[in-house]
């Protein structure tokens, strides 16, 4: 199960951020920011599955945004992976050629 | 009221703020302006400062005040009213909000709207958010809503009635019907979103899957070969464009497909069967070029290790974890690694083959890989490979990070007890990694490397020369510190002595050794529990060696004031150890007898006695401290109780001084447990000692074999004991032996104790007496039951010892029964 899918940028900013299971508020913020370091750290050849407290990070990094998914064990990791870049195939279709800029001001949008 | 600004201006402003003071002032300012218009009841602008809100919330600013907002943009007829409306709604409300229930009859009513993507919107957020109440009330909306035609419909049908299902399980029946046709649409979104629906009802009602595995109608309705097909035409299919990812066409659904075959084939033979060439043909022919098709073959892979398949397709799917691992990617090899190690249990062999790929992926640079492969490496030792496998995971074991330290030192620890190949490997072992991770180590595990060595008699020697020489540069590391003073303590006498066959032997006199043990009381890197360790090391020291006795016994009073409250009693009592009872200090700081194993991880089972068994250190090899006979009384006396010892002295109650004297015989009567226990070297007893194990009615063997003879075992001083035998037919080689004591002199004896050891092949257990009285003038016999195990056969040959008060004195002898009759141990 999908947790949670977030589109953070290197400086910890939130762009878009959709919650399928219920975290409060105060916690989420906590969650991005914790999130975002440890997607940061990691270097380019190592490898997109993070173990994060029970779950999984999947992560794929676009210019200076950051995509995050949390999974569940039930999930296939790579097929997570493979819908990431198809998300953001589809964002580039939408708006020709996407950047972060289209991202944080269309997030009615992109939510829906 | 000016209008309020559009969301875009906001977020324009909202990034200008250079500090998050700035960001904050600006969204107060913002929502204050916005609560304002809202109390205004301002239609036109309502969605544009819900949106505003929106935003606000996923920057992680409370909005709650928006809630009834959305209610009545939801309520509006104007689609982008709706919109918003219902995004804030996914998004601000829960079930937690009593706002919720509100939204019932709006989204019932727009379940029924005439525009499709109102009703979607619907679908949407009852699918989102909906609560198990909203749920009952609108659940036969979205199943004729799953009947349409209309494909944009149906999907969101599809997935609005797994939320459902999630919900509010029982409702699970009323979209059965409706699935039947889910599987002959052509449009992939629907299929995708039916064959989701199917693997939640599967998962979450086995009869559900039980129904699916098995319709039996028309063939064309069978699930198992209608998903078959599905995927057929997927890889079979030339390009699509509408569902090309990379070059293989909609890899989703194949993934989803995939799965639910998975669900469908566990333990079910008939759906596996039906599968395995579908199986086998998507293993062989997807692309592995491409991240895509990895996401497939490792889809593939793992329904293949689920389902009952044949084993030619397991050993395909195995090589091609075998390739993952080999691969680049860094992504591919950890999902390798994983699966490998769900199937390591299963196809152990299989999975052995790559044990070289996986020991190299040890020294990977990344966290993830590194804590799979040294999982799976564990899971991989086995008594062939321990030795190669332990020099690589200690090399890990030193280079990896801090928090991997503690799971690799267990885990070496656990490999090492199963399967070491010998026991100055396992020593060697232990000794490695407590020296490189001693800090990490589990407290659990040092008093099970103490009882490990001490059953490693031949190698004391060698143990000892080995730790002192680690904590001579460095005795910050907790356990090894403990560890090597206990056993300094106990073995000091070899280390001194130099006698060492293992090693070069080292030159250490007395007073560096009190020196070494000296300073870890006084570092402030030492634990309470250590210094404890370091003082009972030096106590025992007072005996073991000859010309320092002076030094010892003056650290030892300099900690009677120290105000560690433990070590103080411990200083204080062993102060008065030195004074009063000088003469019993041989004694009670004799060597540790071997202990027994409780634990029964090994492959090697020790059987487990109640009673005391005597080592045949007594029989076989003179104590390597070269005891005078009388200490071999003492060693006998010694064993109480033989669980998991925790080297810790117990503390001796301050009632000491009042214990009358004749220690020795206390040592005796705590075996009925009338003081606490007092030796030092003998455990705090954890479980009540034997004597008292025979209160549980142990049923003797009544099986009598051809009577065998009876013997006397011992007759002097007017004391008589008979051994009389039983042999069980049920356990050939255990011996029963009963014991009789008469008294034939005019007075009784009283306090009597037997005490009884056997060769080191042998098993002893010794029930309760019948009394301690023996009654003068052979009125009346004391009963005792001994039971022998004698796996060997070997001859039977004891040892016995009395202690008893005779005419106002203490006796004790000690005999060896050497009479047996051939037919008790044959």
């Amino acid at each position: 199960m999908i947790k949670f899918f977030l589109m953070v940028n290197k400086q910890g900013q939130t762009r878009l951020s959709r919650y399928y299971e219920h975290v409060e508020i105060n916690k989420r913020t906590m969650l991005e920011a914790e999130v975002i370091k440890n997607c940061l750290s990691r270097s380019k050849d190592q490898c997109s599955f993070i173990e994060y407290k029970d779950f999984k990070l999947v992560y794929r990094q676009y210019a200076a945004l950051f995509v995050v998914v949390g999974i569940d064990q039930t999930e296939n990791e790579m097929a997570v992976y493979e819908l990431i870049h198809n998300f953001v195939e589809v964002l580039d279709k939408y708006f020709s050629r996407v950047s972060e800029l289209d991202v944080s001001f269309s997030i009615s949008e992109i939510h829906l | 009221m000016p209008a309020p600004i559009r969301l875009r201006e906001l977020i324009r402003t909202i990034r200008t703020a250079r500090t998050q003071a700035e960001e904050r002032e600006m969204i107060q300012k913002e929502c204050a302006a916005i609560r304002s218009s809202f109390r205004e009841e301002d239609n036109t602008y309502r969605c544009r400062n819900v949106a505003k809100l929106l935003y606000m919330h996923m920057l992680g600013y409370p909005a709650h005040f928006g809630q009834l907002e959305c209610l009545k943009l939801i309520a509006s007829q104007k689609f982008t009213d709706k919109r918003i409306g219902y995004l804030g709604a996914m998004l601000l409300l829960d079930e937690r909000q009593d706002v919720h229930l509100l939204m019932t009859n709006c989204i019932k009513n727009d379940l029924n709207h005439s525009t499709q993507y109102v009703q979607g919107l619907a679908l949407c957020t009852l699918g989102c958010m909906g609560s198990s109440e909203m749920c009952r009330d609108l659940a036969g909306e979205v199943e004729k809503l799953l009947k349409t035609s209309n494909s944009y419909l149906r999907k969101k049908a599809a997935l609005c009635a797994v939320h459902v299902i999630r919900k509010v399980p029982e409702l699970m029946e009323m979209f059965l019907p409706a699935t039947k046709n889910l599987l002959n649409e052509k449009n992939h979104g629907v299929l995708h979103t039916s064959v989701v629906l199917l693997t939640e009802m599967c998962e979450r009602s086995p009869d559900m899957l039980a129904h699916f595995r098995k319709v039996r109608q028309l063939s064309s309705s069978q699930l198992v070969p209608q998903l078959v097909r599905i995927l057929k035409n997927l890889i079979m299919s030339g390009y699509s464009p509408e569902h090309d990812v990379s070059g293989i066409s909609d890899p989703f659904l194949q993934v989803r497909i995939l799965r639910l075959l998975r669900i469908l084939g566990r333990n079910d033979d008939d759906s596996s069967e039906a599968m395995n060439d579908i199986l086998a043909q998507v293993a062989t022919n997807t692309e592995t070029s491409k991240n895509v098709g990895n996401a497939i073959l490792y889809e593939t892979v793992l329904t293949i290790m689920d389902i009952k398949s044949e084993s030619g397709l397991r050993v395909l799917a195995i090589n091609i974890l075998g390739r993952f691992l080999l691969n680049n990617d860094k992504n591919i090899r950890y999902v390798a690694l994983t699966s490998l190690l769900k199937t390591v249990q299963t196809d152990h062999n299989a999975v052995q083959r790559h044990r070289s790929t996986i020991v190299d992926c040890l020294k990977d640079l990344d966290v993830s890989i590194k804590r799979r492969a040294m999982e799976l490496s564990f899971a991989l030792v086995n008594g062939n490979n321990v030795r190669g496998m332990m020099k690589e995971l200690l090399y890990f074991l030193d280079s990896c990070e801090p928090e991997f330290k503690a799971d690799c030192a267990s885990g070496i620890f656990l490999a090492a007890e199963k399967y070491a190949p010998s026991k100055r490997w396992h020593i060697d072992t232990i000794m490695r990694v407590l020296t490189t991770a001693g800090s990490y180590v589990r407290d659990d595990a040092v008093p099970n490397l103490i009882q490990l060595i001490t059953n490693s008699v031949e190698m004391h020697a060698y143990t000892v020369q080995r730790l002192y020489k680690a904590i001579l540069g460095d005795y910050s590391q907790q356990p090894l510190v403990q560890v090597a003073s206990w056993c300094i303590g106990e073995y000091g006498d070899l280390l001194v002595s130099g006698q060492c066959e293992e090693e070069e032997p080292i030159q250490v006199t007395e007073d560096e050794v009190l020196d070494i043990l000296e300073s870890v009381l006084i570092s402030n890197m030492s634990a309470s529990v250590t210094r404890g360790y370091a003082l009972t090391a030096i106590m025992k020291l007072s005996t073991r060696f000859t010309c320092t006795v002076n030094r010892i016994k003056k650290v030892v009073s300099i900690y009677g004031s120290s105000i560690d409250v433990e070590l103080q009693q411990r200083a204080v009592e062993y102060n008065a150890l030195f004074k009063k009872y000088d003469h019993m200090r041989p004694a009670l700081l004799e060597r540790m007898p071997v202990m027994e194993k409780v634990t029964t991880n090994g492959p090697t089972e020790v059987v487990q006695t109640n009673g005391e068994t005597e080592p045949a250190v007594l029989e076989t090899k003179p104590p390597p401290s070269g005891l005078q006979p009388a200490s071999q009384a003492n060693d006998l006396l010694d064993l109480l109780g033989g669980s998991d010892i925790a080297p810790v002295i117990p503390t001796a109650p301050t009632s000491k001084p009042a214990c009358a004297g004749g220690e020795l015989l206390d040592l005796l009567g705590d075996l009925n447990l009338t003081g606490s226990p007092v030796s030092a070297p003998a455990p705090q007893i954890a479980q009540p000692p034997f004597l008292l194990d025979g209160l549980t009615s142990q049923p003797l063997f009544n099986d009598v074999a051809a009577g065998i003879p009876s013997i006397t075992a011992y007759n002097k001083n007017g004391l008589k004991i008979d051994f009389t035998f039983e042999r069980s037919n049920t356990n050939p080689s255990v011996t029963v032996i009963t014991i009789q004591a008469s008294n034939s002199t005019e007075l009784e004896m009283t306090d009597f104790v037997f005490q009884a050891a056997v060769p080191k092949t042998f098993q002893l257990q010794l029930l309760s007496p019948s009394s301690s009285v023996i009654p003068a003038f052979n009125s009346g016999t004391i009963t005792q039951v001994i039971k022998v195990l004698n796996p060997q056969k070997q001859q039977l040959r004891m040892r016995i010892k009395l202690t008893y008060n005779h005419k106002g004195s203490a006796m004790q002898d000690l005999a060896e029964v050497n009479n047996f009759p051939p037919q008790s141990w044959q």
